[in-house]
C-alpha cells in the first residue's frame, strides 16, 4: 500500500503539536478539568469515603446561600481583600513606574541599586513572614499587640489628624485625604511589591528607541512634555503586563485565600471552600477585564 | 543602542550642557536644575534603599548578638559581645546541611524541569502554525490569571488518590496516596503546571518570536531536523530568556509555602517550613523560653535560610537584568 506523503506544512503542524503536547495534557488534566470539578464541588456536599475517593450529593445553591448569608466574616474578608487590591493597584504602578524612570538613568553604582530593588521579590518568603508573625504575637501578645499596631499604621507617632484637619480647612475632600493618608502608610507594602514591576518597566524604557527622544529634543519639546508624548505612551501596553501581574500577585496572598484554605484543611468544608474560592477568581477576573479594558482603549500600540 | 551612539549622544550632551557653549546666565540655571534634579533622585533612592535593606540589616544584627546585648539599650547594630552560638543551635535544630541540600536538590531539579518544559512550549507557540493556536495560546493566559486556589481541592484529590487510567489498581489493588512526597510537584511541572509556568511559557514565546527565523532557516538547508534545530540551536541562542526563567523559578520555587502546604511535602525537603517551627524547637528542646532570646535565634535560622538564594540571586544578577531587558517580558 502506498503512503501518502505529508506536505512539509502538515510536518510542521504536527511538530507543533507535539512541542506543546506536555503543556497540554497538563493543562486539560490539571486546569480544565479541576476547574470543572470545583464548579460541580460548589454545589454539592461533599463527603470522603474512608476508603478513599469520595460521594457528592447535589445541593443546588445552598453552598452560595450559606456563604453570603450564613457565613461570619466571607463577605467582610472578601470587602477588604479586594479594597486592598484595588487601593494598592494605582501606587504599586505609579510607584513602579516612577522609580524605573530613575533607576533607568546613568548613575554610579546603579546595578547596584537595581539589585537591591529586586531583593524583596527574592526574600517574599510568606514561610518567613508566618515565622516572624507567630514570634512577634509570643513577644507582644494579647491586647498590647494591637496597641502596637495601632500605633505602627499612624506612621511612627505622627499625629495625622492634625494634619487632616489642616488640609481639611482648604476644603479638600475628606476621602483623599484619607486616601493619601493610607497610601503613605502602606508605602512599605508598595515598595515590597514593586520589584518585579519595576524590572518589566525598565525593560519597556530600554525598548524605547531613542531616537524619538533626539526628535523631541530638536522639536523644542520640554522634558515634561517628552514624559508626557513619548515616555508614556511608549511605556502603556505594559502597564497592561504590569496591572495582571499586580492583581495576581497581590490577590494570591489575599485573605481570601487563606480563608478558603482554612475552610478546606482546617473544617473539612470542600464545597464552601470551592465557593468561596469561585467567587473570589470571578470577581477578581472581572476586575481585570474592566481594569484591562479601560486602558487598552487607551493604550497606543507602536507596532 | 549601540555604544557609538551613546557615546555620541554623551558627546551631545557634554557640549550643550556646557556653559561656555551656551548663554551664560542660561547654564547656570539649567545646571542647577541638572543637580537638583540628581540631589532629588539621590535622595529618593538612598531613602528607599534603606527602606528595604533596613529589616535585613536588623536581622543580621540581631543573629550575632549575645543574650546580654538583647537586653542592653545602649547596643544598637554593632553587637558589643558578638557570638556564632545562635548560629550554631539554629544549624543544629535545623539540620541545616542536610536539609538545605535536599531543598536545594528539589528546587533546581523542578528549576531544570521547567526550563526544559517550558522553552518547549513556548518555541512550539513561536515557531510552528497549527488550527487552534491562538485559542490555545489565551488558554496559557487563562493558566496565569485563574489563582491556584481555585483548582487546588480537585488537584489534592487526584494526588490524594492517585490512580492513572486504573493503573494503580490495577498493580497494588488500590490508588496510591502521593500526599506528603515531592512526586505530585515534579508530575505537575513536567506536565507545565507548576509553579507559575504560565508565565514562564509565555516568556520564552516572546523571546523566540524575537529572534530572527534565518538562523532555523539555515539549519533546514544545512540538514538539521527540527528537534536538532531546538536543541542545538535555538536554546543555546536563548540563554537571556533561559536565566530569567531560572531566576525567578528558582527563587518562587524556594520560596513557594502554597503548593508545598498543599501536598504536605516534608519539612525535610522543604527548609522554609522548618523555619516556621524552629522558634518552637528552640523553646521546647532547649528550654530557653525567655522571648527575646528565642527571637535571636529565630533571626539567625532567617538568615541561613535566605543565605544560599541570596548568593544564587547576586552570582546571576548582572545577567538577569540584562535577561529581562533583552527577553521577553517586554513583547
Amino acid at each position: 500500500m502506498k503512503k501518502r506523503r505529508l506536505t512539509l506544512s502538515q510536518k510542521r503542524m504536527i511538530n507543533g503539536y507535539l512541542f506543546i503536547l506536555p503543556w497540554l495534557v497538563g493543562f486539560i488534566i490539571f486546569y480544565v478539568r479541576s476547574l470543572i470539578l470545583t464548579t460541580e464541588f460548589s454545589f454539592s456536599k461533599l463527603t470522603v469515603k474512608p476508603t478513599g475517593g469520595y460521594d457528592l450529593e447535589y445541593v443546588g445553591w445552598e453552598n452560595f446561600r450559606y456563604a453570603f448569608r450564613e457565613h461570619g466574616t466571607f463577605k467582610q474578608i472578601l470587602t477588604t481583600s479586594i479594597g486592598n487590591i484595588v487601593i494598592d493597584l494605582p501606587l504599586i504602578i505609579f510607584f513602579s513606574l516612577f522609580m524605573a524612570i530613575l533607576l533607568n538613568r546613568q548613575f554610579k553604582g546603579r546595578t547596584l541599586v537595581r539589585a537591591i530593588f529586586f531583593l524583596p521579590v527574592i526574600l517574599n518568603s510568606s514561610a518567613i513572614a508566618t515565622a516572624m508573625e507567630l514570634s512577634a504575637q509570643m513577644i507582644a501578645g494579647g491586647i498590647s499587640a494591637a496597641s502596637q499596631v495601632a500605633t505602627e499604621t499612624t506612621t511612627a507617632g505622627v499625629d495625622v489628624s492634625y494634619y487632616i484637619e489642616l488640609f481639611e480647612d482648604l476644603a479638600m475632600p475628606r476621602t483623599v485625604l484619607e486616601y493619601l493618608v493610607a497610601a503613605v502608610a502602606r508605602i512599605n507594602n508598595v515598595i515590597t511589591a514593586s520589584g518585579v514591576q519595576i524590572v518589566i518597566f525598565l525593560a519597556a524604557l530600554q525598548s524605547i528607541p531613542g531616537s524619538m527622544y533626539e526628535v523631541a529634543k530638536i522639536e523644542g519639546a520640554t522634558a515634561y512634555e517628552t514624559f508626557w508624548k513619548v515616555t508614556f505612551p511608549m511605556v502603556m501596553p505594559h502597564i497592561i503586563t504590569n496591572v495582571v501581574y499586580t492583581v495576581i500577585d497581590n490577590f494570591a496572598e489575599s485573605e481570601v485565600v487563606t480563608l478558603s484554605y482554612n475552610t478546606t484543611f482546617t473544617e473539612f468544608n470542600y464545597g464552601l471552600s470551592s465557593v468561596f474560592s469561585l467567587v473570589s477568581t470571578a470577581i477578581i477576573c472581572l476586575i481585570l477585564i474592566i481594569i484591562c479594558g479601560f486602558i487598552q482603549k487607551r493604550t497606543f500600540y507602536y507596532n | 543602542m549601540s555604544a557609538d551612539a551613546k557615546s555620541l549622544k554623551n558627546k551631545i550632551n557634554v557640549i550643550t550642557s556646557n556653559p561656555k557653549f551656551m548663554n551664560n546666565t542660561k547654564g547656570m540655571a539649567s545646571s542647577l536644575k541638572k543637580l537638583i534634579i540628581k540631589l532629588f533622585s539621590f535622595v529618593v533612592i538612598v531613602g528607599i534603599c534603606y527602606v528595604i535593606l533596613a529589616p535585613v540589616i536588623g536581622m543580621v544584627v540581631n543573629s550575632f548578638m549575645s543574650d546580654t546585648d538583647a537586653y542592653n539599650p545602649m547596643v544598637y547594630l554593632i553587637p558589643e559581645h558578638p557570638t556564632l552560638e545562635k548560629y550554631k543551635l539554629a544549624w543544629q535544630r535545623m539540620d541545616y546541611l542536610k536539609t538545605m541540600g535536599r531543598d536545594l536538590l528539589y528546587s533546581a531539579t523542578l528549576m531544570l524541569i521547567q526550563i526544559f518544559i517550558c522553552s518547549m512550549v513556548g518555541y512550539g507557540f513561536a515557531r510552528f502554525k497549527f488550527p487552534f493556536k491562538k485559542f490555545l495560546f489565551g488558554c496559557v493566559v487563562v493558566m496565569i490569571v485563574i489563582p491556584s486556589h481555585t483548582i487546588m481541592l480537585p488537584i489534592y484529590m487526584t494526588f490524594k488518590n492517585f490512580d492513572p487510567f486504573g493503573l494503580a489498581t490495577l498493580l497494588t489493588g488500590k490508588a496510591v496516596n502521593l500526599m506528603s512526597t515531592p512526586i505530585p510537584m515534579y508530575i505537575m511541572t513536567i506536565f507545565g503546571c507548576g509553579v507559575r509556568s504560565g508565565l514562564y511559557i509565555y516568556i520564552f514565546n516572546q523571546f523566540f518570536r524575537g529572534l530572527p527565523k534565518e538562523i532555523e532557516e539555515a539549519a533546514l538547508v544545512d540538514g538539521a531536523g527540527i528537534w536538532y534545530t531546538y536543541f542545538k540551536i535555538m536554546l543555546r541562542n536563548a540563554v537571556p530568556a533561559v536565566i530569567t526563567v531560572a531566576v525567578f523559578s528558582m527563587v518562587w520555587q524556594y520560596n513557594d509555602t502554597f503548593y508545598s502546604q498543599l501536598f504536605n511535602i516534608s519539612e525535610d525537603i522543604v527548609i522554609s517550613k522548618k523555619i516556621t517551627t524552629l522558634q518552637a524547637t528552640i523553646a521546647n528542646l532547649d528550654k530557653i523560653l525567655d522571648k527575646t532570646v528565642q527571637e535571636l535565634y529565630l533571626d539567625a535560622g532567617i538568615v541561613l535560610v535566605m543565605l544560599p538564594i541570596v548568593i544564587f540571586y547576586i552570582v546571576l544578577q548582572k545577567y538577569f537584568i540584562e535577561g529581562v531587558e533583552r527577553s521577553g517580558i517586554v513583547g
